[in-house]
């Protein structure tokens, strides 16, 4: 019996699901004031008022959806992460690819770039607030300096390791110089740029959420931050976890992209050789 | 010096020496006043001890290296730049891993402009002709050893080149498929008699298919010690000429010639470690 239903391939999404139920049960048995007598406050409220309770969370989330109040502030949110992400990607493709296929171009901007990045640069949001206002281009930019940099290390790593047998290959066969790029340099950089995709999802909705955090007057970031002012843990905690469903939507969306874009890559275990 | 205008590619007194990175004194010469002349239609074979330079002269006959000096001619015309009228195969994986292997072999065909619907159907043409008739949805990576060495050769051959450059192409093979692909080569070549310069260290292989083999000397300073005209009878099957009294013949002359040079090669290799 058990080994039937134990982990495996098939029942997986099946055991996924049990986690998470499982993960509120024993949040709702912690934390609620009436279920447990207090073993570490002093007051068995107190649990609830520090960590939240997950029905009442859920209940939040609930009421947003339903009354239709989130769908402002969640919009405002996914267009800024959008927006940053898009941004920042195509312009961390192109700079990529300039600066991989201009040596001296590369060797002169090389510290600043470096500079650039180990920058702190959330540092930059009340700056970028000051220059683009309180509006969604404020997080956008700051969005854009998070994912723009690890694009573009990528690009231009991916582009410096370009197999040179495949290069000499194309150049024999009557490629020129914008058909390289084309099929050859941008081809084999595209596996480096989806593997920066998915930390630059994540990283999307950092900027967008510390800009809304920082100034602003819409957004997911915005209603966290004014339930924190009341002491509303079950509103901060039910922010965090449609940002956080939202997050794996976008990044589920770049994994299907993925899959789509790079067909080409053997996988591990695919032993189909003929 | 012959007047180079009748040859399809000659490499007229070519030396290369390079530099290294990170020392300029450092030098290495690796290929040192060598003339090579390859007549239309002919096909010569270059043998020579492992890291002798051959690789490096075939790359100057492409034109994807510059000679430090020497002169490259192609059909009369001084090369200038990447050789438009040769086609390489190479070595190592060359094939384009993101393109299906129809897509590869038609690659030339549309860097070149020509219509997609055209091309499909060339490069369909030339997938069966290399016995791949309805592999061409096939990724590189699904494709075994010998069928992308054939991917890559119907890749070459579709352009067309007046001259065919090839860099060990069937090294990495097994005997069996390589005798196969020999006699595949041989066969195509035949038909359009193009000039080909076949770099090998497989002897054997170098005296079944060639008209003449000439033998470089071991590295650095590579330069040919001797040249062998191959008068054995054609059409060959690479397998069956392997007992044919004058190819004992042959092989015996030019492995005398050879031997030194690859106890004095693989002397070199034993020090340098």
């Amino acid at each position: 019996m058990w080994n039937k239903l134990r982990p495996n391939r098939a029942n997986l999404v099946l055991w996924q699901w049990l986690l998470l139920v499982a993960c509120f049960l024993l949040w709702y048995v912690l934390t609620s004031p009436t279920l447990l007598p207090a073993f570490y406050f002093d007051d068995s409220s107190k649990a609830a008022f520090f960590f939240g309770e997950p029905q009442k969370v859920l209940l939040r989330i609930w009421e947003w959806f339903t009354t239709g109040e989130i769908y402002v502030h969640l919009w405002v949110t996914l267009i800024e992460t959008v927006l940053a992400f898009a941004i920042g990607t195509v312009s961390g493709l192109g700079v990529g690819l300039w600066l991989a296929l201009a040596p001296t171009m590369s060797a002169l901007l090389d510290p600043y770039i470096k500079a650039a990045n180990s920058m702190p640069r959330v540092i930059l949001a009340p700056i970028f607030a000051v220059w683009f206002g309180l509006g969604i281009w404020s997080k956008v930019a700051l969005g854009v300096t998070l994912v723009f940099f690890i694009v573009f290390f990528n690009v231009y790593q991916g582009v410096k390791e370009v197999s040179p047998v495949v290069l000499a290959n194309a150049r024999m066969l009557g490629a020129n110089r914008k058909q390289l790029l084309r099929h050859v340099y941008l081809p084999s950089a595209t596996s480096w740029v989806f593997s920066s995709l998915h930390t630059s999802v994540g990283l999307a909705f950092v900027g967008s959420v510390v800009g809304e955090y920082l100034g602003s007057a819409r957004g997911v970031g915005y209603l966290i931050l004014q339930a924190e002012g009341t002491f509303d843990i079950n509103t901060v905690f039910a922010g965090i976890l449609v940002l956080t469903a939202f997050a794996l939507v976008l990044d589920g969306i770049v994994a299907l992209a993925e899959r789509r874009l790079m067909k080409w890559q053997p996988k591990t275990g695919e032993t189909e050789k003929l | 010096m012959q007047a180079s205008s009748h040859y399809a590619l000659a490499l007229d007194n070519i030396t290369c020496t390079f530099a290294s990175r990170d020392n300029r004194n450092a030098r290495y010469t690796a290929v040192k006043e060598t003339s090579l002349f390859i007549a239309p239609g002919e096909f010569v074979s270059v043998v020579g001890p492992t890291g002798c330079g051959k690789s490096t002269l075939l790359n100057v006959g492409a034109g994807l290296l510059q000679p430090s000096s020497g002169a490259v001619t192609v059909f009369g015309e001084k090369l200038a730049g990447i050789n438009r009228r040769a086609g390489y195969m190479f070595q190592s994986e060359a094939l384009m891993p993101w393109r299906s292997a129809l897509d590869n072999v038609t690659a030339g065909l549309a860097f070149r402009g020509v219509p997609k619907g055209e091309a499909r159907e060339r490069g369909e043409e030339w997938l069966k002709r290399v016995g791949l008739g309805g592999f061409g949805d096939r990724y590189p990576h699904q494709l075994s050893g010998g069928m992308r060495k054939r991917v890559g050769m119907a890749q070459t051959l579709i352009l067309d080149p007046d001259i065919i450059l090839m860099d060990e192409p069937f090294s990495a093979l097994d005997i069996q498929t390589r005798q196969l692909m020999e006699n595949e080569l041989l066969e195509l070549w035949a038909a359009k008699r193009k000039a080909v310069l076949f770099i090998t260290h497989d002897l054997d292989e170098a005296i079944s298919m060639s008209d003449r083999v000439v033998v470089l000397s071991a590295g650095p300073g590579t330069h040919p010690i001797g040249e062998f005209t191959i008068d054995l009878p054609r059409p060959r099957d690479v397998a069956e000429i392997r007992s044919h009294p004058r190819f004992v013949e042959l092989h015996a002359q030019i492995w005398g010639v050879l031997r030194e040079e690859v106890l004095k090669g693989y002397q070199q290799q034993l020090t340098a470690v």
